[in-house]
């Protein structure tokens, strides 16, 4: 789903994750904060405080201009400051032995998994490094190691009664609840008042659709369907976001791992059953979701419901056939031309109708007779849009979920 | 039409029951998808036919495909498809 290869290796974030794996230092000499006081261990005076400052702050400037890392200019900086002020005292950062951390976590680990053993592991280990990696673990259960085991048993004791209670908790409320409910289907539901009432008497004449779920989706709540389509184009956004691999890496990654890891090689499978089931049943899928889309308005269904089946059609082709047939027809500009068409075709239209529908002006657009296919107004291409916004969604999912692209 | 009604709900918490139980994730999510379609048998008979054809394809289609794409890709199914290989 990528039309170029990011250069991700200016950013921010990627430089953090490379400084934070050990990789590189930021802090390399560069931006280097100096306490005031804290850098004068050798020299001690007010003088030479006051002469190392600008040096400090020429180095900072060089930092500054110098983003790309010319290290030499830099360097050569740094050596002519040094030059006419004298060395430069640069203070001790603390270091942090990260394999030291890593043993000490694989020691907590074994005295968890194995609680007998544990003892004796642990002093051996504590004797042979004199007691330095014990000092990370923090609290006083790290210090000696029985505690520890034993706040850790203590620990997951009281996990399992508490989550057993908070189960109980749960379904007890849960049942007391539904006990609690109105009775099913029963005429004197809080729930059937005034407002269903409306819908079900007057809601042919307003809306003009037989359908009256539709009319009340597409036309009274028309603006709640309009967040719906919205939420779950940014559901598809959020995936493509996280799922998304880039093409050049993705390939280098694909050749790297070889064709046994990478079913992206194998992506058709050539299934003969699955071919030639697909080849009689998507037709009728996608016929049967263009008949719910487009009848939306008169027999049960809509766009919602239609745009699933749509998408479920295509993914079906998808998997009988393969990327190859399926990006003929519908690749990254397509999607993202018709989610966006069919969301701003929503909104100009809906936005239109509530300004000059909601406060008793004529809207201007006729009802017709209902029934008919051509009736109810905008219902009929409010449902063509959600429709294909929910089937892009699908089939985007799948797509992304399968290869990380489409 | 009664009778049909308790053993589709039965089935209904059985089938709930058993995916958050079952160790398998593969059968875990059979199990899933046959709780969608059990649900989507309800919504029938709740005469809510709307709910009904989201629910198939969306319920018991697109998210259970979903599952299985992702348990391939985090490698849980491969077992089955090396014995496949293997047959």
């Amino acid at each position: 789903m990528s039309r170029r290869k990011d250069n991700y290796g200016n950013s921010r974030y990627y430089k953090f994750r490379r400084w934070f794996d050990g990789d590189i230092d930021l802090l390399e000499g560069v931006t280097e904060v100096t306490l005031p006081g804290e850098d004068k261990s050798g020299t001690g005076t007010g003088t030479a405080a006051a002469s190392d400052r600008p040096a400090q702050a020429e180095v900072r400037k060089a930092a500054g201009t110098d983003r790309t890392g010319d290290i030499s200019a830099l360097e050569a900086r740094r050596r002519a400051s040094e030059e006419t002020y004298g060395p430069e005292v640069w203070p001790q950062r603390e270091t942090v032995d990260y394999a030291q951390w890593r043993r000490h976590a694989q020691e907590l680990l074994d005295a968890r998994i194995h609680p007998a053993g544990a003892d004796a592991a642990h002093t051996a280990s504590e004797a042979s490094k004199g007691g330095g990696g014990a000092e990370g673990a923090g609290g006083s259960g790290a210090s000696s190691p029985e505690p520890l085991v034993r706040g850790m048993k203590i620990f997951q004791r009281f996990y399992m009664v508490m989550s057993v209670i908070l189960c109980a908790l749960i379904i007890g409320v849960f049942l007391w609840t539904t006990v609690h409910l109105p009775p099913f289907g029963s005429a004197d539901n809080p729930a059937n008042n005034e407002v269903p009432t409306r819908y079900i008497e007057s809601g042919v004449a307003e809306t003009g659709a037989i359908n009256f779920v539709t009319g009340m989706i597409l036309d009274y709540r028309a603006f709640d369907t309009f967040g719906e389509s919205c939420v779950l184009f940014i559901a598809s956004c959020c995936v493509l976001v996280l799922l998304r691999i880039d093409a050049s890496s993705g390939e280098s990654r694909a050749r790297s791992r070889g064709p046994q890891e990478d079913d992206r090689l194998f992506e058709p499978k050539n299934d003969v059953i699955l071919q030639r089931a697909a080849f009689i049943l998507v037709p009728l899928i996608l016929v049967f979701g263009v008949y719910i889309v487009l009848n939306g308005h008169l027999s049960p269904g809509g766009g919602f419901s239609g745009g699933a089946v749509l998408g479920s059609g295509l993914i079906l082709y998808l998997n009988a056939f393969g990327f190859a047939k399926t990006e003929r027809f519908f690749t990254e500009k397509v999607y993202r031309r018709v989610t966006l068409c069919a969301l701003t075709f929503y909104c100009l239209a809906k936005s239109y109708s509530f300004f000059t529908g909601a406060n008793h002006l004529e809207s201007g657009i006729p009802l017709g007779t209902p029934g008919a296919i051509l009736s109810s107004g905008l219902i009929l291409p409010l449902n063509i849009c959600v429709g294909l916004v929910v089937m892009c969604t699908m089939y985007a999912f799948y797509t992304l979920f399968r290869k990380g692209g489409m | 039409m009664k009778v049909f009604e308790i053993l589709l709900l039965v089935s209904l918490i059985v089938c709930a029951v058993s995916v958050a139980v079952i160790r398998d994730l593969l059968t875990s999510i059979i199990i899933f998808m046959s709780y969608s379609l059990i649900m989507c048998v309800i919504w029938v008979l709740l005469q809510s036919p709307d709910l009904a054809i989201t629910e198939a394809a969306v319920g018991a289609g697109v998210t259970s495909i979903l599952f299985f794409v992702t348990l391939k890709k985090i490698r849980a199914i491969r077992r089955e498809e090396d014995r496949d290989e293997q047959a």
